[in-house]
């Protein structure tokens, strides 16, 4: 990936704190088919997301995104709805790792739910470990450590599986 | 450093580490149960894996949908045993063996300063033995079997120091439960609990992995007792608390939030359906042991289901060598066969909307055991034996005094 593609600029979607895996992937609908799956992303707490969000946009939220169950269709159907990267002010950990697993984006940037803008443009640079908001703000945040970046580049974890299988 | 700090260092080829740095290190034991194991194994047979980078390290554990409660899970553990057979891991503990985390334990596959991961949240609870073990999906799973080595961040750490005893009628789970509400997840939250101080010496290791086990429940990362002989020299420590053991009593989580914590005294009476005594939190020899002090000779409440389930064959075998079985059953309990029974709500003993149950498990989720519109309170073995006999919420230490006034 070049470094343009550590880069994402989309719409924010903002969030609250304490995202459980239930909201992202609600174990209610495990047995239907995908798109009913997809459906219901987060509808508890925005009922417009799913119909409304659009490939590129960012997710923005508070504290503990992901937390709950180690179920890796949380990250899943956010990837699949089209979402290119999430900015959380903390992330549960098995969530952070599991999103990494499948080649979502997430970086932790202290503050910004509190001072990003819902539908408003939001660049997020995975490379450079920042956040930048419609009025240029600029945020800081943690930078992944190379090895992460290198997995997201490759997309995920099942592309690096098959290059091993491939060998 | 911390103990978290010291394994990581150790399995990673490190002299030292510090905590926020990623770390890859070589884990010394991998775990996956009945839910997770054909998953992980059908990515990498889809991948071109032909073989694990190491499969003496790998457990297989049938615990979560045991014996097969629908076509669907028999057809999901038959692909497992096949793929588990096809990669050579021969560490294959199935249906009936016991829940995973016990297995693991009493199997010895896990020890003092190993790193473990596994496909399941409570893999925190090894940290009785003093490994630093902790869960993972199943993709990152697959890609750990296949290359042996995993990234970890080295987290920070949080000491409890532990003086006294317990008192009688409290156990390891009340200590935890208290700890929902004095640590929290705001403290705790990916860091490393690492417990110190003569109390910590003084507990059992079913205690001890009782405390672990709910560890993960605060957001623990890692949960662990370290060898007394490191305690002197370890930190430093993000936080630390002291907790004088003898001061706890008996404490109960109350719907539908593990942090949702009271002492039992206070929430007495309330009407209970359901009493579940089992799982990786509490279904060991000293838990049945204790509800069987509380239970032996006599009957449980009249509209009272008490569900007893041994966490494994041993735990079953002990018990009923030693009457307990015997005592349960004449006291009106189902002592189902070992596994993770109901509690996570797959099967045997779910609830009904408006139900309640009391169990000695570690998590009480609105839905987790059946209906959105039953609630679930945790607490430890004896107040759920306590609680069966009188069919409402009852502290353990109450019937003991009023026994002993009965006696004189
Ligand atoms: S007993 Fe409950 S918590 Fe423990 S492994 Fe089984 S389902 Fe999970």
């Amino acid at each position: 990936m070049s470094p343009s593609g550590m880069t994402f600029s989309g719409k924010t979607w903002l969030l609250g704190d304490n995202i459980s895996t239930d909201l992202l992937s609600p174990g209610h609908y495990v047995h239907d088919p995908m798109t009913v799956r997809l459906a219901h992303v987060l509808e508890a707490v925005r009922p417009e997301f799913a119909g409304g969000v659009q490939p590129g946009d960012v997710v923005v939220a508070g504290k503990n995104f992901g937390c709950g169950s180690s179920r890796e269709s949380a990250p899943q159907h956010l990837k699949d709805l089209g979402v290119a990267a999430v900015v959380a002010e903390s992330f549960a950990r098995i969530f952070s790792r599991n999103a990494i697993a499948i080649g979502l984006p997430v970086l932790t940037c202290p503050f910004v739910a509190g001072r990003a803008r819902d539908g408003e443009a939001i660049t997020v640079s995975l490379d450079q470990g920042e956040v930048m908001l419609a009025d240029g703000t600029r945020l800081q945040a943690e930078r992944l450590p190379e090895a992460m970046l290198d997995v997201l580049a490759r997309g995920g974890i099942v592309p690096m599986l098959r290059e091993i299988g491939r060998r | 450093m911390t103990w978290a700090q010291k394994v990581l260092a150790d399995k990673s080829g490190r002299s030292r580490v510090e905590a926020g740095e990623f770390v890859v290190a070589r884990p010394d034991a991998f775990m996956m149960h009945d839910i997770f194991a054909a998953d992980v194994l059908g990515l990498l047979e889809e991948t071109g894996i032909g073989s694990l980078d190491d499969a003496e390290r790998v457990s297989v554990v049938f615990d979560h949908m045991v014996p097969a409660p629908s076509e669907h899970a028999a057809r999901h553990q038959q692909k497992a045993r096949i793929l588990a057979r096809k990669y050579g891991i021969e560490h294959v503990y199935d249906v009936g063996r016991g829940i995973c985390h016990q297995v693991m334990v009493e199997e010895g596959r896990v020890h003092q300063g190993d790193l473990v991961v596994a496909t399941d949240s409570h893999t925190t609870t090894y940290g009785a033995v003093g490994a630093a073990s902790a869960g993972i999906g199943s993709t990152e799973m697959a890609y750990a079997l296949a290359t042996g080595t995993l990234w970890f961040k080295v987290p920070e750490s949080v000491e409890v120091w532990l003086e006294g005893h317990l008192a009688p009628g409290v156990a390891g789970k009340d200590l935890i439960l208290a700890l929902m509400t004095l640590i929290g997840s705001d403290v705790a939250q990916n860091r490393s609990l690492e417990f110190h101080g003569p109390g910590s010496r003084a507990l059992e290791l079913a205690d001890r992995m009782t405390i672990c086990n709910m560890g993960v429940e605060m957001g623990a990362k890692f949960a662990v007792f370290p060898p007394p002989s490191a305690s002197d020299r370890m930190g430093p420590y993000a936080a630390r608390y002291t907790v004088d053991l003898a001061t706890l009593e008996p404490m109960v989580a109350l719907p539908h939030h593990v942090e949702n914590v009271a002492p039992v005294r206070e929430h007495a009476g309330i009407a209970i359906n359901q009493v579940f005594i089992g799982s990786c939190t509490n279904g060991r020899l000293k838990d049945l042991r204790e509800a069987a002090s509380v239970l032996r000779g006599k009957s449980i409440a009249a509209g009272v289901r008490l569900i007893v389930t041994p966490a494994s064959r041993e735990v079953y075998l002990d018990a009923l060598r030693e009457g307990i079985v015997e005592d349960l059953i004449e006291a009106g309990a189902i002592v189902e066969g070992p596994g993770c029974g109901p509690c996570f709500g797959g099967h045997l003993g779910l609830l009904a909307p408006g139900e309640r149950c009391l169990g000695t498990h570690n998590r009480n989720f609105q839905g987790r055991m059946g209906s959105l519109q039953a609630e679930i309170y945790l607490g430890s073995p004896m107040t759920a034996a306590a609680t069966a006999l009188t069919g409402v919420l009852t502290d353990p230490r109450v019937r003991t005094e009023a026994e002993r006034e009965v006696a004189r």
